[in-house]
């Protein structure tokens, strides 16, 4: 009984606060916009017993699914967060990993300040960090500043309000949740390994790629769905860094809910954007499955 | 530690190239000194080893025999001094450009790569072809009796398995030398037993030289055809097992190697053929055939095997030496029996006899008055 009720408490948790507000979302993506409070139709009204279930239910269809497919800027935001998403992944991975194997090197008494350091960005404000981005890179910011105090440049770059600023900050953001795991992963890499690739003729580089890098495969793909997903989804980014052209469904979401007030399409771009991101989940999922079994 | 006295080596004259003055050495360690900071790991060592032997460092944790074995992989350079390797120095050549593999205490498989694809990894390394790697791979399975693990992943075997996939591993390269860093350290009694005699199979069948490093005596004993026991970066006797057992060369080497009673006493000789050492004024002077280059009046220690000492009842007239006590403790040991008996003068002696019969007619139990009893010949006399 007591085991029932331990493995229960998650699930209600799950049905509460995810299943639950997916159906309501759901359910909002099927009604038509209404000038009313809440503004979408039609309301369930339980006070006409049978007849109201009816007429709710014949009142559900899949316009708004429809309408996504007959303006290009949907499919475009999609495509565009796709995009961001993918090169931004990729620029965390590239920068994350030699972090993450500087720490996993490092000695034994250095490891826990650096994890320290690693984490510390979490403890400011996540706004006010996006914030401090757009004073750094600004048309007088510090950074243009710098570059043209030393020379290297004599007009100041553009680079806030364009899609670079988006992915300095996404980057910068998401590089904790993938150095975190690629960490967990190359700590657990046995030195030996190394030696023996050796042993057995490989240069170092070669031990890298054959063994380093097929031995931290589970972190790489931990970490890569950490920042995907996220990002996929990203609002206050683009919107603060970004500039006009730039185009992300995270954006185009937050617009039709509260600048055009219509919430059955907001919830249609949502339940699509979820569509979209099942997939990857579910390999990732699949992955750390993959992982456990290989454990045990 | 059990002394299991074990049947000598093949007889000396089949393999001794150390004592062919013609002989040319594989490895070379001339004046190697390796620091590590303050810390001196490797003492201006200068040893010598030939090809097919099957050569052992012993010596307890932090002696400095991994790090010479990390030397001769390529893993650490010497401080000073140099390495050969048939002739040729070593120096700044890094391990993958060695013709020498080495077997790793934690066996350090490739968790993510087959045992086939393990065996296989250092002959992709070498641009061989499909078929040489394959064929290559196969006898090595067959070699080490590991035909049907060949796609099992190494989590998937047991350790004895994986031990002998990790000796495969290192052998199929086919190097000059074999290095294996405690290689039977993570089996257990029964196996490792085993092991011992398939490993000097394999290193017969192969040819190729063995270097092994061990803290365990019995294993060196057992499998090499000669032993280096190390202490503190130095090598303190190089020699056969054999030798090192019965003729150790200090008294730290008698120690290490097996059960000893060290007796100090005063070295004289009342005749010019006749030796003794006085250890207390009470009992009667240890006899010892002729001990040349040792002066008169020395202080020495005496070094003699558990073993070597008899156990009687009445006193023995066939021996030279002769010494009464009484039985303090029996270590019973299922094969021989170990007996502590103290002399008169408060000295412990321990000595070893095989148990012939059962136990309950066994002779002697605590509290019994007895005489020991060796030859002239059964100890060693040990300069300071």
């Amino acid at each position: 009984m007591r085991r029932i009720a331990l493995i229960a408490l998650p699930y209600l948790w799950l049905l509460a606060l995810f299943f639950v507000p997916f159906l309501i979302v759901l359910k909002i993506s099927l009604s038509d916009t209404a000038l009313a409070i809440p503004p979408y139709a039609p309301t369930l009204d339980l006070s006409e017993g049978w007849a109201g279930i009816r007429d709710w239910w014949s009142g559900l269809d899949f316009e708004n699914y429809v309408f996504l497919t007959t303006d290009s800027l949907y499919w475009k935001a999609y495509l565009s967060s796709l995009k961001i998403a993918v090169i931004s992944t990729a620029i965390t991975l590239l920068v994350g990993y030699p972090i993450a194997y500087g720490m996993s090197r490092a000695r034994d008494e250095w490891r826990p300040t650096l994890l320290m350091l690693v984490i510390l960005p979490f403890w400011t404000s996540f706004l006010i960090r996006v914030y401090a981005w757009k004073a750094i890179l600004a048309q007088e910011g510090f950074l243009n500043q710098v570059l043209i105090g030393l020379g290297v440049i004599s007009e100041p770059l553009t680079i806030l309000n364009t899609n670079t600023a988006v992915y300095i900050g996404i980057v910068y953001t998401y590089l904790p949740f993938m150095v975190l795991p690629l960490y967990a992963a190359l700590e657990k890499l046995d030195d030996s390994l190394l030696e023996a690739a050796e042993d057995l003729g490989c240069t170092r580089m070669k031990a890298f790629w054959l063994i380093t890098i097929p031995l931290s495969m589970q972190g790489i793909v931990a970490g890569s769905f950490l920042v995907f997903i996220p990002v996929m989804g990203e609002f206050v980014i683009p919107t603060l860094l970004g500039g006009s052209d730039t185009l992300m469904i995270g954006k185009v979401l937050w617009e039709e809910f509260f600048s055009n007030r219509d919430w059955p399409v907001a919830s249609a771009v949502a339940i699509v954007l979820l569509a979209i991101l099942i997939f990857p989940i579910v390999l990732f999922l699949k992955n750390e499955e993959k992982q456990w079994e290989s454990d045990t | 530690m059990a002394e299991n006295p074990r049947k000598p080596k093949p007889p000396t004259d089949v393999f001794t190239p150390w004592e062919d003055p013609a002989a040319k050495p594989l490895i070379e360690f001339r004046n190697v000194t390796k620091r590590f900071g303050e810390f001196v790991a490797i003492d201006d060592l200068t040893i010598d080893i030939y090809e097919r032997e099957f050569f052992a460092l012993l010596g307890p944790s932090g002696c400095g025999k991994t790090t010479m074995m990390r030397m001769l992989a390529g893993f650490e350079s010497p401080s000073a001094g140099e390495i050969l390797l048939g002739g040729k120095s070593m120096v700044g050549i890094p391990p993958n450009e060695r013709p020498v593999n080495m077997m790793f205490q934690s066996y350090a498989l490739f968790p993510h790569l087959s045992v086939w694809d393990n065996i296989a990894f250092g002959l992709r390394r070498d641009k061989k072809s499909k078929s040489a790697i394959a064929a290559r791979v196969d006898e090595m399975l067959r070699l080490t009796r590991l035909e049907q693990f060949a796609r099992r992943k190494p989590h998937q075997i047991s350790g004895g398995q994986r031990q002998r996939v990790a000796l495969a591993r290192s052998l199929a390269k086919a190097p000059k030398l074999l290095l294996l860093d405690e290689p039977l350290g993570a089996l257990d009694r029964k196996l490792r037993e085993e092991t011992q005699f398939e490993l000097m199979d394999i290193q017969e069948k192969t040819g190729t030289t063995f270097v092994i490093v061990t803290h365990d005596q019995e294993e060196a004993m057992t499998v090499a055809s000669r032993i280096a026991v190390m202490e503190h970066g130095k090598v303190m006797q190089v020699d056969t097992p054999a030798k090192v057992y019965e003729m150790p060369n200090s008294v730290y080497v008698a120690d290490f190697i097996g059960d000893v009673n060290l007796i100090e006493g005063v070295f004289s000789r009342p005749a010019p053929e006749t030796c003794q050492i006085t250890y207390d004024e009470s009992e009667p002077p240890i006899h010892l055939d002729a001990t040349p280059g040792i002066a008169e009046g020395a202080r020495v220690t005496y070094a003699i095997r558990p073993e070597k000492i008899r156990v009687s009842a009445d006193r023995p007239d066939d021996l030279a030496n002769a010494a009464f006590g009484k039985i303090i403790d029996i270590g019973y040991l299922g094969d021989i029996s170990t007996y502590h008996v103290e002399l008169a003068n408060g000295q412990m002696v321990k000595a070893a006899m095989t148990n012939s019969t059962r136990v309950s007619r066994r002779e002697f139990t605590w509290d019994d008055e007895v005489w020991l009893s060796w030859r002239e010949t059964a100890g060693v006399v040990l300069d300071h």
